[in-house]
């Protein structure tokens, strides 16, 4: 689950990491008064979850609070990537000497927390890491014993950051890592970092990522989601327990298991087609499960086709198949489906569906090549 | 004829008194395993699967009453990393960790922990191990796969099924299948799996079932170019799936351009793995 800007920053504050004043608004005249509240000039930055929002138009000065009512305006009309403007954040303006990165994130390939920095702040650190590696500095942390004070002084001499500043980066590289341990993220990041006029350092800008396996313990960080920034099938989704992800194509997907369901896709597209979604129903593939997962299927126009797909290693395929006759019965698709069921009592349970004038298939091939016929042709059901 | 479980194996079942717990324990038994003794504090004195199996309440209690020398665990994921690091430090040299949804901050303790101590964890989000005809620790369905010498190793469930069902109809066995699971931070990785493979002396050939995400098959890559004598076929999931988006699997992400299918099946390529490009094409490559 990302953050926002606003939300990341407020997490640091809490962890002693200096952040500029400013606050969160959603109309241009609120802008207005957050402006005049702080004074001097200001920055408005629309809190969107994707990257390029500057380079986007999506972060303005503003000298004066009419200034800033004027940009809020333009600002909460934008679409940045798609994605509308609904939010931005008023902060006080700073005067930057110089911008550093610092973030932690996950190595999988170490298998522990990894700190990053560097002195090219403010550009993506992944373009920094292709044109000059050299930049940057990496420090990994025993997760069992947490970033060591000197880890971070390592840190702060690899990039050549002032001696004066040490202290304050170090304070802030383990208010870093505490809140990324603490809110059970997978990257925390602060970029830029900068080294204002006053030779002090501040975190401009902030980002982060929460593990979602991890937002059971941390209840105060789940009720931060922004579902206007998912697709609504996707948040559906997750009220099911399902695992749903929208794409391009016409032919939708249910599949239980994430593996099964991803190489369901790779193998209509072999066969000439291109699926409408990723969806894992999961285990034990019961009525009311499959009767929503149809729903967010059929949700997409684009859908010609239904592929299902279940493998019942455990689970009897005549009780799957009972479960999709009901969620049939119930949600009564649109479109043509093809089923495949394999597993315990496997050819009862296809005889129930082509008893009900259903689409069987026997193998994963097969299944794939009648829906992306059925989906070719667009008839409806 | 198998690696890390055989029908020596004395298997201990964390959260056996759970639902989950229980149905599969009494799969696993049926399989032929041997269950010796369950784990769920608060129960221990009682007797589960008709009277045939003690329940401990501590891990450590268990193994040194009964000698087990294999964990499965079957708890929620907010008791799973304990659950691991229990068994850890109960001795137990080889713990399979089913639970799906462990945080991933958990899984670098426990993985730091357990290497320590020298323990063996498999998963965690896995579906555990098959020797067929022997020994079954986790929820891989018994009857899709044959005792023979295929060694498979995957990073999914129900994918991997399909491929040992394709393989069974065709009538090609299965030394041990293991499932090392979707999760960005495991305990066993391919290469792990690949090198006990190739020490196998009734292990022929290797499937290798790999997905978006991570470099864990690049690494596999270079190890089986370096050191496996033994022909390796693939599969991996994911061609179609596009970046930046979670695929089910906590670690089936494509991020930063890394992780991508088509570096995976380009690495595993080059090094002589044949990779299927539909699972049920396996079978043709292991003959």
């Amino acid at each position: 689950m990302k953050l926002h800007e606003y939300q990341s920053k407020l997490l640091f504050s809490q962890y002693g990491i200096p952040i500029p004043r400013g606050r969160v608004a959603s109309t241009a005249a609120e802008a207005k008064s957050i402006a005049s509240e702080l004074g001097g000039r200001v920055v408005v930055k629309a809190q969107v979850l994707v990257g390029g929002r500057g380079k986007a138009g999506g972060i303005r000065l503003a000298a004066t609070p009419e200034e800033a009512q004027e940009v809020a305006t333009q600002v909460l009309a934008m679409q940045i990537k798609g994605l509308p403007v609904r939010k931005i954040l008023v902060d006080e303006a700073a005067d930057i000497q110089a911008e550093i990165y610092l973030g932690v994130t996950n190595d999988r390939a170490a298998r522990r927390p990894v700190m990053i920095a560097s002195a090219e702040g403010g550009v993506e650190i992944e373009e920094v890491a292709r044109t000059d590696p050299s930049k940057i500095a990496r420090i990994h942390v025993d997760p069992l014993l947490g970033l060591r004070e000197y880890q971070a002084r390592d840190l702060a001499a690899s990039i050549d950051l002032p001696r004066e500043l040490w202290r304050g980066f170090t304070e802030i590289a383990q208010g870093l890592y505490q809140t990324y341990r603490e809110c059970d993220a997978t990257l925390a990041e602060v970029n830029p970092l900068v080294i204002t006029k006053a030779r002090t350092l501040l975190a401009l800008d902030g980002k982060m990522v929460i593990d979602d396996n991890a937002l059971f313990r941390r209840p105060k960080l789940a009720e931060m989601r922004d579902i206007d920034e998912e697709a609504p099938a996707e948040s559906e989704a997750r009220k099911y327990g399902l695992s749903y992800v929208k794409l391009d194509g016409n032919i939708g997907c249910m599949v239980n298991g994430a593996g099964l369901a991803m190489a369901t896709m790779d193998v209509i597209q072999h066969a000439g087609g291109a699926p409408a979604n990723f969806l894992d129903i999961g285990g034990g593939a019961g009525a009311d499960k499959v009767a929503a997962a149809f729903r967010m299927i059929l949700s997409d126009p684009n859908v010609k086709a239904v592929l299902l797909n279940v493998f019942g290693g455990i689970t009897r395929c005549d009780e799957v198949a009972r479960g999709i006759l009901m969620a049939i019965e119930e949600s009564k698709p649109r479109v043509p489906i093809v089923s495949r069921l394999v597993g315990t009592h496997e050819e009862e349970g296809r005889a129930m569906l082509a008893q009900a004038r259903m689409e069987v298939a026997s193998t994963l091939t097969e299944a794939a090549a009648k829906a992306v016929a059925l989906a070719g042709k667009g008839q409806p059901a | 004829m198998s690696i890390l479980i055989n029908k020596h194996t004395r298997l201990m079942v964390h959260g056996i008194t759970g639902r989950e717990g229980m149905f599969h324990a009494s799969q696993m038994m049926e399989y032929g395993t041997q269950i010796v003794a369950g784990v769920r504090p608060g129960k221990g004195g009682e007797w589960v699967l008709s009277g045939k199996v003690p329940v401990f309440d501590t891990a450590k209690l268990a193994a040194e009453a009964t000698g087990a020398n294999c964990d499965v665990i079957f708890v929620p994921a907010n008791a799973a990393a304990d659950a691991m690091l229990e068994a850890a430090d109960a001795g137990i040299p080889l713990v399979v960790c089913i639970t799906e949804g462990v945080p991933v901050q958990d899984m670098m303790q426990v993985r730091c922990y357990l290497d320590q101590k020298g323990t063996r964890l498999v998963g965690p989000n896995c579906p555990g191990l098959l020797t067929p005809g022997e020994c079954k620790v986790g929820i891989i369905p018994g009857r899709i796969a044959l005792p023979g010498n295929v060694g498979v190793v995957s990073r999914s469930g129900t994918l991997t099924y399909e491929v040992l069902y394709a393989l069974q109809k065709q009538g090609i066995g299965v030394s041990t299948c293991i499932g090392i699971g979707g999760d960005p931070i495991n305990g066993t990785s391919f290469v792990d799996a690949l090198e006990m493979f190739e020490d196998d002396p009734h292990t022929e050939h290797v499937v290798l079932i790999g997905e978006i995400g991570g470099t864990d098959e690049e690494r596999a890559a270079e190890y089986i170019a370096d050191h496996m004598t033994k022909p390796v076929a693939a599969f991996i999931a994911g061609r179609t799936a596009p970046p930046g988006k979670r695929m089910g699997h906590a670690g089936a992400i494509v991020e930063g351009g890394s992780g991508l299918a088509a570096d995976k099946i380009r690495a595993l390529e080059s090094v002589g793995v044949r990779v299927a490009e539909v699972p049920e094409a396996i079978p043709d490559l292991v003959r």
